[in-house]
C-alpha cells in the first residue's frame, strides 16, 4: 500500500474534522435507521402478498387449486382459469430472455473489455441506457405499427396464419425492452474483472479470446447471470408493450406465432370494466399468480448464482 | 439569510393553505366511469362549470370502475355504457336510477382489397365472429353483396381485449340474433371469444383491422368516421339495411321505452333504426340523503343532470354522438324528478 504524502494528510485532515464535529447521529442510532429501512421493505412486500391473498379469497375458495390448470377464462359465465395466461406469460418471457442473450452478451463483453473508453464507447453505453428510459407504450406502438407487419411478411412466406401479432412479435419487443438491464450489469461485471488475472493469462500467452473464454467470463458468470434474471423479471411483469402486440387470445397457444395472452395484460386489460367480486377477486388472483412466479424464478436465480460462485471457488 | 427564506415558504404555505380553503368552499360534483362518452362529458362539465360555477370532476375509468366507485359511493354519479347486472345492483345497498345522456352505435369495419361498401344480415354477423365463416369468398356473404366481387381471403376477427361498453352493445346484440351466440358465449363487457386478435381500446382494433388484410372488427361510430374507416350496412329486425349514421342511432331510440330507462337498443323495432345501438348512462342513487352528503349537493347533482339531458344535448351532435329523442328525454325528466333527498323529492 503506497499512499502518496498528500494523501496521508487529506485522511489525517478528514478524521479531525470529524472529531471536531459534534455527532448528528450516534453509530447506534444511525444502524436503527438502516436496520428500520431494511424491514420497512421486508414489511411492504409481506403485506403485498397477504393483501393479494386476502383479495383474492373469494376466487380462491371457488376454484381451489383447478384455478391454476382451467383454460377457461369465461368472465359472462363467471368461470376464470390462469393456465392459458401462465402459459402465454413463460412463453414470452424466456424466449425474449433467449433473444435478447444473444445480443447482450456480446455488447457486455466489447463495452467491459474490448472498447472500454473513448468516445464510441461512451456513445453506445449512453444509448443502452437510453433504450431502459423509453416509456414500454412507445415499444408497443413500435411493435404494432413496425414491427407487427414485418413479422406478417414473414409468416405469409413461413404459410402460417399472418397476423403479424402474437407470441413471437411480443418476444421480440420484450426482448429489445430487456437487452440493456442485462447488457449494462453485464457490462460492469466484466470491467470489475481483476487486471491482474488477465494480465497473468496474457503472460502465459492466452489469446485475448482465450482470456475472455477462461477467465472473464468464469468470474463475471454468476454476475452475468444476475443481470439476465434482472431482466427476466422485468419481462415477466411487462404489461403495456406486451398487451398492445400479444393479440390477447385466451387459448393455449399452439406455436410461438399463435396470439396469446399474458398474467400482466389480461389485468390490464379488464381491470377497469370488471364488475360482479368473484371476477374482480379472479383478476386480481392472476396477480397473486404472477408475484409467485416472479418470486420463484428469483429464487432458482438467487440458487444458481450460489452455485456459479462455488464453482467459482473452487476452481 | 435562512431567516428570510424560512418566513417567505411560511408566507407561501398560509397562502396556499387559505386559497385551498376557498376553493373547497365551491361545490365540486364528482363523477367516474365509461369512456365511450368522455369527449362529450367534458365537454359538457367544461360549459356547465363556466355557466353555473359548478366544477365536475369526471374521471374515465370505465364502466365498471364507475360501477364500483358508486357502490362505494366514492363518487357522487356513475357512468356506464352497460345496464347494471341483478348481482351488481344487490351489491349496491340502495336503489340505482339510469339516467341515459346520449346514445352511440357500434359498427363493424374491415379490411379488404377496394375496400368495398358491404351488408351484413345478423346470421351472418354471428357466424363471421363465432369463426364459422372462413372465407370472404363464402356463399352466404356474397349472397347479400350481389355485385360486389368478394376476394378468396380468409378472414380475422378482431375484437377489444379491454373490458368495454362497446363489447357490451356489440355482444347484447349478438344475444338478440343469434341463438348459437347466446348459449356459447353471451353478453358482457369481457367475454371468452371463440375466434380471433384482440386489440386495446378502439385504437388498438382499428390498428388491428388496419394492417391486417382480410380483418372485421368492430368499432363506435365516432372511431370509425374520425379514422375514415369503411364500415358495413346492417339489416335490421324490420328487415331493412341501415347505415349507421347519428340520425339512425337517434331513430333506434323511437320504440316503447320503459319507465326505469334500462333498456338496449340493440335489435330495435324501429324500421328506420340502426341494430347495433346503446344508451349511455349516468348512475345516480334514487336518495341523495347517504352518508354525510349535503342537501345542497343533492341539488346541483340534479341540476347538472337537468342541464345534461336538456341543454346539454346541444353538444351531442357537434362530437358525433346522438341526442337524445324527445321520448327518451321525457323519461329521464320523469326519473330525475323522481330523486329524493332523505325521502323529501328534490325538484318539483
Amino acid at each position: 500500500m503506497n499512499h502518496s504524502r498528500a494523501e496521508v494528510l487529506m485522511v489525517r485532515g478528514a478524521t479531525e474534522a470529524i472529531r471536531w464535529r459534534k455527532p448528528v447521529f450516534s453509530e447506534s442510532s444511525f444502524r436503527k435507521i438502516l436496520a428500520i429501512a431494511g424491514v420497512f421493505v421486508l414489511l411492504l412486500l409481506v403485506a403485498i402478498f397477504f393483501s393479494l391473498v386476502i383479495a383474492s379469497f373469494p376466487s380462491i375458495r371457488n376454484f381451489g387449486i383447478r384455478f391454476l390448470f382451467s383454460s377457461t377464462w369465461d368472465p359472462v359465465k363467471s368461470e376464470f382459469g390462469a393456465f392459458p395466461f401462465l402459459v402465454g406469460t413463460l412463453a414470452t418471457s424466456f424466449l425474449a430472455l433467449v433473444i435478447s442473450v444473444v445480443f447482450s452478451i456480446p455488447i457486455s463483453i466489447s463495452l467491459g473489455e474490448y472498447s472500454t473508453q473513448g468516445s464510441a464507447a461512451t456513445f453506445i453505453k449512453s444509448m443502452i441506457e437510453l433504450l431502459a428510459g423509453v416509456p414500454s407504450v412507445i415499444y408497443g406502438f413500435c411493435g404494432l405499427f413496425l414491427l407487427a407487419p414485418l413479422v406478417r411478411t414473414l409468416e405469409m412466406k413461413l404459410g402460417v396464419a399472418p397476423y403479424g401479432v402474437g407470441i413471437f412479435t411480443a418476444s421480440l419487443v420484450l426482448s429489445i425492452m430487456i437487452i440493456p438491464y442485462s447488457a449494462s450489469i453485464g457490462r460492469e461485471v466484466i470491467s470489475l474483472v481483476p487486471s491482474d488475472l488477465k494480465e497473468a493469462a496474457l503472460s502465459l500467452g492466452a489469446t485475448r479470446f482465450e482470456v475472455i473464454r477462461k477467465i472473464i467470463l468464469p468470474y463475471a458468470g454468476s454476475g452475468i447471470v444476475a443481470g439476465i434474471l434482472l431482466s427476466l423479471g422485468r419481462a415477466l411483469g411487462e404489461t403495456m408493450a406486451v398487451t398492445m402486440v400479444i393479440g390477447n387470445s385466451n387459448f393455449i397457444p399452439k406455436s410461438i406465432f399463435s396470439p396469446a395472452n399474458t398474467l400482466a395484460s389480461v389485468i390490464a386489460n379488464e381491470f377497469t370494466e370488471a364488475t360482479g367480486s368473484l371476477y374482480l377477486a379472479s383478476l386480481i388472483e392472476l396477480g397473486l399468480v404472477l408475484f409467485i412466479v416472479t418470486t420463484i424464478i428469483n429464487l432458482i436465480g438467487k440458487l444458481i448464482i450460489r452455485r456459479m460462485g462455488v464453482e467459482d471457488n473452487e476452481g | 439569510m435562512m431567516k428570510y427564506v424560512f418566513s417567505f415558504l411560511l408566507t407561501l404555505v398560509v397562502l396556499i393553505a387559505v386559497t385551498g380553503n376557498g376553493a373547497a368552499k365551491e361545490q365540486e360534483l364528482i363523477g367516474a366511469g365509461a369512456t365511450f362518452p368522455y369527449p362529450l362529458y367534458s365537454k359538457m362539465f367544461d360549459v356547465y362549470s363556466k355557466e353555473y360555477g359548478v366544477k365536475v370532476n369526471y374521471q374515465a375509468i370505465g364502466s365498471g370502475g364507475g360501477i364500483r366507485q358508486l357502490t362505494n359511493k366514492t363518487v357522487d354519479f356513475g357512468g356506464s355504457d352497460a345496464i347494471m347486472s341483478e348481482a351488481d345492483l344487490k351489491e349496491a345497498s340502495a336503489p340505482i336510477l339510469h339516467i341515459p345522456t346520449c346514445a352511440g352505435a357500434v359498427v363493424l369495419t374491415y379490411n379488404l382489397p377496394g375496400n368495398p361498401q358491404l351488408k351484413f344480415t345478423p346470421d351472418v354477423i354471428g357466424d363471421l365472429f363465432l369463426g364459422k365463416i372462413g372465407k370472404w369468398n363464402d356463399r352466404r356473404l356474397s349472397d347479400i353483396n350481389p355485385g360486389v366481387k368478394l376476394p378468396d381471403m380468409s378472414v380475422t376477427v378482431v375484437h377489444r381485449s379491454d373490458g368495454s361498453g362497446t363489447t357490451f352493445i356489440f355482444s347484447d346484440y349478438l344475444n338478440k340474433v343469434s341463438r348459437e351466440w347466446k348459449e356459447k358465449i353471451g353478453a358482457g363487457t369481457s367475454l371468452n371469444w371463440p375466434a380471433g386478435l384482440g386489440g386495446k381500446g378502439n385504437p388498438g382494433v382499428a390498428g388491428l383491422v388496419k394492417q391486417t388484410p382480410g380483418s372485421i372488427g368492430y368499432v363506435e361510430l365516432i372511431y370509425a368516421l374520425q379514422n375514415k374507416m369503411p364500415y358495413g350496412m346492417v339489416k335490421n329486425k324490420k328487415g331493412n339495411f341501415v347505415t349507421a349514421t347519428l340520425a339512425a342511432t337517434s331513430k333506434a331510440a323511437d320504440i316503447n321505452l320503459p319507465e326505469d330507462m334500462k333498456v338496449s337498443l340493440t335489435d330495435t323495432d324501429s324500421s328506420e333504426g340502426y341494430p347495433i345501438s346503446g344508451f349511455t348512462w349516468i348512475l345516480v342513487y334514487k336518495d341523495q340523503g347517504y352518508g354525510d352528503r349535503s342537501e345542497e349537493k343533492a341539488k346541483e347533482l340534479v341540476k347538472l343532470l337537468w342541464w345534461m339531458t336538456h341543454e346539454g344535448q346541444k353538444y351531442t351532435e357537434s362530437l358525433e354522438y346522438a341526442p337524445l329523442s324527445k321520448k327518451a328525454v321525457e323519461k329521464a325528466e320523469k326519473l330525475i324528478k323522481s330523486i329524493s333527498y332523505k325521502s323529501n323529492v328534490i325538484m318539483k
